[in-house]
């Protein structure tokens, strides 16, 4: 299968690969993991006092289009509050990185790794 | 349609006896035999092909724990073979990345004895999450509360990826 000329960039050259601490409170972590095709997805969230997102960091094990999807998502949530990460949806991935139909879970599996570090940051958040 | 089980006679658990599935299949097959259709007409020799196609399906699914496994939910109405929904299981997935991390740092070494002691480690933990699956299954709790077992059989198919990537390292070190 071809891969779309934005996969193979995000691919070679992933972009915030890495991790942060788990246990600092101003992060928040999301792991998803995709049955279809054993694929393992972290992504990280550095969150201000503000809400805002100013860094973010992935770390995933799969295909081509697994590793593009979490790459780009940790461009896109840059400097967006998590109310705006949280709306990110998968089919703009999907149709930013062009994925064939047969990838689309890949994309699912990046809208669901922000949901799951918002809910990781939420439930860290003091009552 | 007779489901899979009840095309091969079995009752419908997880346990089988592999020697006899594979009996089982080789006299099914035989059963559906074209030259047994030779001369009984067009009608007669479709039928026995697309017995035969659903007599194979069958046992590559009985064949898989792992397809077993979701054959059963499906015949409790959850359909796991190409869902799109994700897994979060924190602390699996999280176990899930260090064996992965694990498995690139002994590609980059190149040590055989740690590869194939990584290999045979992973291997147990995957057996041991099947013999759960088993004993559930046998039980029929997987009727009771479908969603836990539904996770666990999604498990499985990280457990067989891992277990894959492990098979292709190995081959790579070319031994």
């Amino acid at each position: 299968m071809a891969y779309s000329e934005k996969v193979i960039d995000h691919y070679e050259n992933p972009r915030n690969v890495g991790s942060f601490d788990k246990n600092d409170p101003q992060v928040a972590t999301g792991m998803v993991g995709a049955p279809a095709c054993g694929d393992v997805m972290k992504l990280q969230l550095k969150i201000d006092d503000e809400g805002v997102i100013e860094d973010a960091k992935f770390k995933t094990y799969g295909c081509g289009s697994a590793i593009a999807s979490s790459s780009l998502v940790t461009e896109w949530v840059k400097g967006k509050t998590l109310d705006e990460a949280a709306a990110l949806k998968n089919t703009t991935i999907a149709e930013e990185l062009a994925l064939p139909p047969v990838k689309i879970h890949c994309s699912i599996l990046a809208e669901d790794a922000i949901k799951a570090a918002i809910e990781d940051y939420k439930s860290k958040q003091p009552a | 349609m007779n489901n899979y089980f009840q095309l091969f006679g079995l009752t419908e658990q997880f346990s089988l006896d592999q020697a006899a599935l594979m009996q089982t299949y080789r006299d099914l097959q035989k059963s559906v035999h074209p030259d047994h259709y030779a001369n009984q007409g067009q009608q007669a020799q479709r039928l026995a092909v697309q017995k035969s196609a659903q007599i194979n399906d069958a046992y590559q699914t009985l064949k898989s724990p792992l397809l077993r496994a979701q054959y059963m939910l499906l015949l409790v109405g959850v359909e796991l073979k190409g869902e799109q929904q994700t897994l979060r299981d924190p602390m699996f997935l999280m176990q899930q990345m260090e064996w992965r991390e694990e498995l690139d740092d002994l590609k980059r070494s190149q040590d055989i004895d740690k590869l194939e002691a990584f290999s045979d480690a992973i291997s147990a933990e995957r057996a041991a999450l099947n013999s759960n699956i088993a004993s559930a299954f046998d039980a029929g709790e997987h009727r009771q509360d479908v969603q836990t077992w539904a996770n666990e059989v999604r498990k499985l198919s990280f457990m067989d990826k891992l277990l894959t990537e492990i098979a292709q390292a190995e081959d790579a070190l070319d031994y």
